[in-house]
């Protein structure tokens, strides 16, 4: 039987989530024994080759591009899961759902203080993706399976959850792994 | 302005011996001769009253009828409630704005007009209605707003905007109101022929004990809603320790589509009063409080004069039971725009001169209430009933209604009928025998309590309205086929996202995202998984808000899903593709590629 495939992705997130998964330490060695990398950072592979049985969501979705990818996520993925505070929640980026969009690219273009930008253009190129007008949470734009709260969650966290979604059982985290303070 | 804001407040203050409990009689005072009470005025009360800045600050954002700042002489408050939208508040508030040259919030160039709107200010039988000042004006159109702009452009004087008196003692020269009763169905119990000092005299000839033990003995339910036993809370309050106890009646009638209350005060105000008295004597109580909207400012002359009259007569003050040394008085205090005080703790808080923000529980107010005595916080009918227990014996009371639900209930019918008002019917009677009396004839939907209570459907027109089956503190709205249960729902969120006090997360976040879940399925992008999650919602909002409002707020939703789900059912889809419905990616970078096109930002 051929190892499952996971897929990861980092939307509008810090790579945190993925750094945590990095943090399992030798143990990945034993993770590249059951299941095999498709489309992630991890390895570098730019889209999918086949259909994944797991796809790892990081970040939630801040432009047009997050939503191709996630979008192409759904499509690829049986299971996706929402890891970490800005997939669940859209996290800190969201931060700038309290000011508008105009403002924002104004400030962080144009007026702030420690902006250098004689043209005052707002970057227009149209290879750059569009912003949406908030950042959404993944559950917002596709239907997600599972959250797996934390900033980052942690290594035993992402371990844990990984290994009870692989061999199909519930999952109970213990106390410590879902308590952030 | 002729005097200093400094004078004003210390006037004011004086007025109420430097009471800092009193805190809303000064606010209200400043805001009735300043037209606002301004940050010098915060200042000012601070000083005198010897209350935080914060205190003061907070009432002020609290309430509706405060301003912080300049408005107009004149304030136009539409009401906005669902009753007055489907008799054409649109029409009506556009031709105000129109005429006025202003949108909903604003004033006028020459600060002389302002437009607001509000919630249902308790005129739902004959909307669409505005309060202009304290001047209510019912019945309204699209012509007649315009002229009652035209005329107070001429003369400022909102009392001269009524035409016609209204019945009874709408036209009494303390009232001189519009209104009009629109008693459709009165009596044998709450309206009925008052017999003047009868009931009191009756009490007097009884202990306190036995008091109790009458209106226990009538099987008497709270009328406002809840329905908790009278007597027992009456007994409550009785066994409590202190020596100073309160009566409260709650006349903050503000649960959309009631006015049964308004109806009652004007016409049974002595009833109201002695039932006050009565509970006074019962549970050793010298003062009583009546806490009156302020949407109903206009009623309040005529009661302080009802009440002068029973001092006069020995009806209240030294001499109400002289030879049981049972002294009793009653003060009105007014409220100032805010639905959460009709619940009973925040209306308390309201008392003593806070933001309504309910109290936790317990200790209950026949615990701990007003000033922290012992209070019974009792409904206006609740006390017209006990009046009535007393004057004509507790076997001709509980003989009327179920076996659960003694007696009657004053129902204030409205919305899609031929003849709003309000009806008087024995508990039992079925809704199907109600909407027959008041001509509802296509009624489709049904919402029976207020936005808090529950929307019914056809299905549920054989049930009765008593407490163990369909019950409500008398507010009927009926709605016919061409109304849509979802739209009437969104309307009543959008009531509850404004009326929630903010204090607790439940109710502060539940309301809105019930609001704009519905306005998700209402556009069609909604999915069967958002009614789970209305579901889920409505759970967490009953079990952890902190009182009535947050926990019940959510049944507008709640109730429509399990009556029409058919009709929330045919908007719903699963998505395709695992692609949320709700998200519309051209919608989301709209904005963005407006201000790459050059838009302004």
């Amino acid at each position: 039987m051929s190892k499952p495939r996971v897929a990861t992705t980092s939307l509008c997130g810090c790579f945190g989530c993925h750094m945590s998964l990095l943090d399992i330490d030798e143990r990945i060695l034993a993770l590249a024994e059951i299941v095999e990398f498709d489309k992630s950072p991890i390895n570098d592979h730019k889209d999918f080759t086949q259909r994944c049985a797991v796809g790892l969501i990081e970040g939630g979705c801040a432009n047009a591009e997050n939503v191709h990818v996630l979008r192409r996520f759904r499509e690829m993925c049986d299971v996706l899961v929402s890891v970490g505070d800005c997939a669940t929640t859209g996290g800190i980026p969201a931060l700038r759902n309290l000011v508008p969009l105009g403002e924002c690219l104004h400030e962080a273009y144009v007026a702030g203080p420690s902006v250098h930008n004689p043209s005052g253009r707002v970057p227009d190129d149209p290879e750059i993706p569009l912003l949406l007008d908030k950042v959404y949470p993944a559950h917002e734009v596709v239907k997600i399976d599972f959250h797996l709260p934390g900033c980052p969650p942690s290594a035993d966290t992402l371990w844990e959850a990984l290994n009870a979604l692989l061999a199909g059982k519930p999952l109970a985290l213990p106390y410590a792994l879902l308590k952030y303070d | 302005m002729t005097t200093s804001v400094d004078t004003v407040v210390r006037e004011a203050c004086v007025s109420v011996g430097h009471d800092p409990t009193r805190l809303m009689d000064v606010a209200r005072e400043v805001q009735a001769r300043l037209g606002c009470i301004p940050p010098a005025a915060v200042d000012a009360i601070h000083h005198d009253l010897h209350v935080s800045r914060a205190q003061v600050q907070s009432l002020v954002s609290f309430y509706a009828f405060f301003d912080d700042h300049p408005t107009s002489q004149i304030t136009i408050r539409v009401c906005d409630d669902v009753v007055d939208r489907l008799a054409g508040y649109d029409r009506v508030a556009k031709a105000f704005a129109d005429e006025l040259g202003v949108t909903i919030g604003q004033t006028t160039a020459d600060g002389a007009i302002s437009l607001q709107r509000t919630a249902c200010i308790g005129m739902s039988d004959q909307a669409p209605a505005a309060l202009v000042g304290n001047v209510v004006v019912t019945d309204l159109s699209a012509e007649r707003a315009r002229q009652v702009v035209a005329e107070l452009r001429a003369h400022r004087d909102p009392q001269r905007l009524i035409k016609k008196l209204g019945d009874g003692n709408n036209a009494h020269p303390l009232v001189k109101a519009m209104v009009r009763n629109n008693i459709r169905q009165a009596g044998p119990i709450v309206m009925s022929e008052p017999r003047r000092g009868e009931a009191i005299r009756k009490a007097a000839a009884l202990s306190p004990a036995e008091v109790i033990r009458a209106v226990k003995t009538a099987r008497l339910r709270g009328r406002g809603g809840a329905g908790f036993p009278t007597g027992i809370k009456w007994e409550m309050a009785r066994a409590a320790p202190g020596a100073r106890k309160f009566v409260v009646c709650n006349a903050d009638e503000g649960e959309p589509g009631t006015f049964k209350d308004r109806v009652l005060l004007t016409e049974w105000p002595d009833r109201v009063f002695a039932g006050m008295t009565i509970a006074g004597y019962a549970l050793g109580a010298r003062e009583g409080i009546l806490y009156l909207r302020a949407e109903y400012a206009y009623l309040r002359a005529f009661l302080e004069d009802v009440l002068a009259r029973r001092r006069s007569d020995g009806l209240l003050g030294r001499d109400v039971m002289p030879r049981r040394g049972f002294e009793f008085d009653i003060r009105i205090q007014m409220g100032a725009g805010a639905y959460v005080c009709g619940e009973e703790s925040a209306l308390l808080e309201s008392c003593e001169g806070r933001r309504g923000d309910p109290r936790n529980r317990p200790p209950f107010p026949a615990q701990r209430g007003y000033l922290g005595c012992p209070t019974v916080v009792n409904n206006v009918e609740t006390l017209c009933c006990v009046t009535r227990i007393l004057d004509a014996g507790s076997a001709a009371f509980s003989e009327l209604g179920s076996r659960q639900s003694a007696g009657t209930k004053l129902l204030s019918v409205s919305g899609d009928v031929s003849r709003p008002g309000v009806y008087e019917v024995p508990f039992g009677t079925p809704i199907q025998d109600v909407l027959a009396l008041c001509g509802g004839r296509d009624a489709t939907a049904l919402q029976v309590g207020g936005p808090s209570g529950r929307m019914v459907g056809p299905a549920d027109f054989e049930r009765t309205i008593c407490y163990d089956d369909i019950a409500t503190g008398g507010a009927l709205v009926v709605f016919d086929s061409t109304r849509n249960p979802l739209e009437i729902a969104h309307a009543y969120m959008e009531f509850f996202e404004d009326e929630s006090c903010g204090y607790c997360t439940p109710c502060r976040v539940g309301n809105v995202l019930l609001r704009k879940g519905l306005e998700k399925v209402l556009a069609g992008r909604g999915e069967p998984s958002d009614l789970e999650q209305f579901e889920q919602i409505a759970k967490v909002m009953k079990a952890a808000s902190r009182c009535g409002l947050g926990q019940t707020s959510f049944n507008p939703v709640l109730s429509s899903l399990q009556s029409f789900r058919y009709q929330y059912e045919t908007l719903v889809a699963e998505p395709a593709q695992g692609r949320r419905r709700g998200f519309d990616l051209d919608v989301a970078t709209a904005e963005a590629a407006r201000i790459r096109a050059g838009g302004t930002q």
